[in-house]
């Protein structure tokens, strides 16, 4: 499903990734491991195509198709989902207004009628129900006056709803409690499935307990400096970047 | 006088040939009023950029061009177009004029509770004059402002609203101005007088919209008078033709313990302009809020003076702006606290999004602060809508038209949220709506 080549990625100027291959086929979950400031969001940024990030080398093949040639609303439609590390605060954005027009351009994009209010208000809720999700939060603008946890919540809710084919989720364990990670996890575990695929990126190896992953990678100074299963995060809990030699440099993000 | 360049001339003498058919012509108050208006005007000329009020907004387009008096037409207007301009679910006390001039089968003021007088200005003149003298003549009726001298000279008609003492209005009245612009540019001068007696309530709606395209001036003047502990509720859209120029001038004055909250959306014409002066006495409040909404090359204006000349008020000010293509808005607020105004609290904000280079703004917060116990505040903000809560909507699906709309449509409809009327809020939702789905077209 999704193929990266020798990607070589430059922020303003500076080379943040600098050779990176992977291959995620469809019913894996992978995790993207590594110190702060190694490349993680540079990475997930770019697969959702936020401005100013460029490749400056290598390729990305999305089902074939060459995905840094597609606007982030087609690489959506097309079934690729970012969650956000810090989701964006809009005030004035009703959050289910917001969502109604996003799953209904996406519904359309795959030739699915579009949802009346009162059919995207039952699959809202059902969701919402699955992730715990307060209905009232979501009567809320967008993000704002949300809780750390909350606007994770609110991530994996919107990607619940969008049923992408390929979710990155950019630390959307950090900042929850234990409670709020098993949500989260559940509500991940829900999209697992044979058509799908989803990179979890973080810092720490927690969520992992949740949602198993068939490979992990560790990523350091932009490049992979190991893979491995599932015990090779264990194996991080354990001993830490510092003993694969890593530093874990938190002034770069 | 000096030689002018304009054709403020030209107001001059066709003024001299119309004071005979003027309403209320034979009131030699009013006779007297008219006159001296025109000599004030006469001595002014139209404003100029060198003029310091009007630095950001020239009026040379309008000035090029002599406009007649709009005419009064019978018919050519029907309900239907009336209908497209009111509130949904809103029902009003409806007061219809077509170019200026009074329609009263258009109209629809229903039944009105004892001790509320709305009619037209120029019946009020026929039936009831004593009623308005003190109104029109008051002091400062004139300024040294071109437009309201020449409107003084010229109005007809416009919409008379009192209220007696402790009245309240349950309805809004609505004061629906219409202007066809037929071939021959034309002007109308609207004049409302707005008297609100001790604790009565009231909420205005006035609009201004044209049912098809035109090249017309509106010259409006709404003065207001609120007596202690009065509460109006002034909601305006200017919804003018995009031919069109539209200046107009609020005056309110607020007795002790009086409320007045306005808000403006202005959306149409070539070139507008919306000035409100506020005279507040003591213990009162006054709300401005406003949006103005503008694209290819349109200027939209809003001036405010606040003028705090009594002790302990509030005064809260709020305008955004939208400015797409090469649009011009303008912000000009001033804030005065007179030696006598302590314990004043007064805030004013100025915030406007830019949607493309060439679009523009200029923004000028003026204070003048004569007494020291006050708490005073402005702050202007300009910018582009936010590219990363852009790329968050896209990453969702939205294409960047809609993401944009949603942004923009926040962006004013934080502002709308603060009046009071549901229906009015979805009023004036839909009209910055209808806005925005031009440009998106």
């Amino acid at each position: 499903m999704l193929k990266i080549r020798n990607l070589h990625v430059a922020v303003d100027g500076k080379e943040i990734l600098r050779g990176i291959t992977l291959d995620v086929n469809a019913g894996e979950v992978h995790a993207i491991m590594g110190p702060n400031g190694s490349g993680k969001s540079t990475l997930a940024y770019l697969l959702a195509g936020r401005e100013g990030y460029a490749a400056t080398e290598g390729e990305i093949l999305y089902d074939g198709r060459d995905l840094l040639a597609l606007e982030p609303e087609e690489r959506a439609r097309e079934g690729v989902f970012l969650g956000f590390q810090y989701p964006v605060e809009i005030p004035g954005v009703g959050s289910m207004n917001f969502l109604k027009s996003a799953v209904n351009a996406v519904r359309k994009h795959r030739g699915q009628p579009e949802l009346d209010a009162m059919d995207f208000l039952k699959l809202a809720r059902q969701t919402m129900k699955l992730l715990e999700i307060d209905e009232a939060l979501l009567s809320r603008p967008l993000n704002v006056g949300f809780s750390g946890g909350e606007k994770k919540r609110n991530e994996v809710f919107q990607m619940a709803m969008l049923e992408p084919r390929l979710a990155i989720l950019d630390e959307t364990d950090s900042g929850l409690d234990v409670d709020a990670l098993k949500v989260v996890a559940k509500g991940i575990n829900a999209l697992r499935g044979e058509t799908r695929a989803i990179v979890l990126i973080t810092h720490y190896q927690r969520l992992l307990n949740y949602v198993v992953p068939d490979q992990v990678h560790v990523l350091a100074d932009g490049r992979f400096v190991k893979s491995g299963g599932k015990e090779l995060a264990l194996e991080i809990e354990d001993q830490g970047y510092a003993a694969l030699g890593l530093r874990d440099n938190s002034a770069a993000a | 006088m000096a030689a002018k360049t304009d054709t403020s001339e030209a107001y001059v003498h066709r003024f001299a040939e119309a004071k005979a058919t003027l309403a209320g012509h034979g009131l030699p108050w009013l006779a007297g009023l008219r006159e001296r208006a025109i000599e004030r005007f006469a001595a002014l000329g139209f404003p100029t950029r060198r003029i310091e009020e009007w630095k950001f907004t020239d009026l040379r387009a309008l000035t090029r061009t002599t406009f007649s008096p709009a005419p009064r037409l019978a018919n050519g207007v029907t309900g239907d177009a009336v209908g497209r301009f009111l509130p949904a679910d809103l029902p009003s006390h409806l007061l219809v004029f077509v170019n200026g001039h009074h329609r009263a089968d258009l109209s629809d003021v229903g039944e009105l509770p004892a001790g509320v007088r709305l009619c037209g200005l120029a019946e009020a003149l026929a039936e009831a004059p004593e009623l308005l003298e003190e109104q029109l003549c008051r002091d400062g009726a004139l300024d040294g402002h071109a437009p309201l001298a020449l409107n003084t000279a010229f109005m007809t008609d416009g919409a008379v609203l009192m209220l007696a003492r402790g009245v309240a209005l349950e309805r809004p009245v609505h004061l629906l101005f219409l202007a066809t612009g037929d071939e021959a540019p034309a002007v109308a001068h609207p004049r409302n007088i707005i008297v609100a007696e001790a604790a009565s309530r009231a909420t205005v709606i006035e609009t201004y919209a044209a049912p098809a395209a035109g090249a017309y001036w509106t010259n409006a003047v709404t003065d207001i008078v609120m007596e202690a502990d009065a509460s109006v509720r002034h909601v305006k859209v200017q919804a003018e033709s995009h031919d069109a120029f539209h200046l107009a001038v609020t005056r309110v004055r607020l007795a002790k313990g009086s409320a007045y909250n306005s808000f403006v959306a202005s959306v149409g014409g070539r070139l507008a302009r919306n000035e409100i002066t506020a005279v507040l006495g003591e213990g009162v409040e006054c709300r401005l809020g406003g949006v103005y909404l503008a694209r290819g090359r349109q200027h939209l204006d809003t001036t405010t003076l606040i003028d705090h000349a009594r002790p302990a008020s509030f005064s809260n000010e709020h305008y955004r702006g939208v400015l797409d293509d090469s649009a011009h808005g303008v912000f000009q607020g001033k804030i005065i606290i007179r030696p006598d105004a302590q314990k004043t609290d007064a805030h004013q904000l100025n915030k406007n999004l830019l949607l493309s280079r060439t679009a523009h703004v200029d923004t000028k917060p003026e204070l003048e602060i004569h007494a020291d116990d006050v708490k005073c505040s402005h702050g202007a903000a300009t910018g582009a809508l936010d590219a990363e809560a852009l790329f968050y909507l896209r990453s969702r699906g939205l294409d960047t038209d809609l993401a944009q709309r949603l942004l923009i449509e926040a962006f004013v409809g934080e502002i709308i949220d603060e009046v009071e009327t549901t229906a009015l809020r979805a009023h004036l939702r839909r009209v910055a709506a209808a806005w925005l789905t031009q440009v998106n077209k």
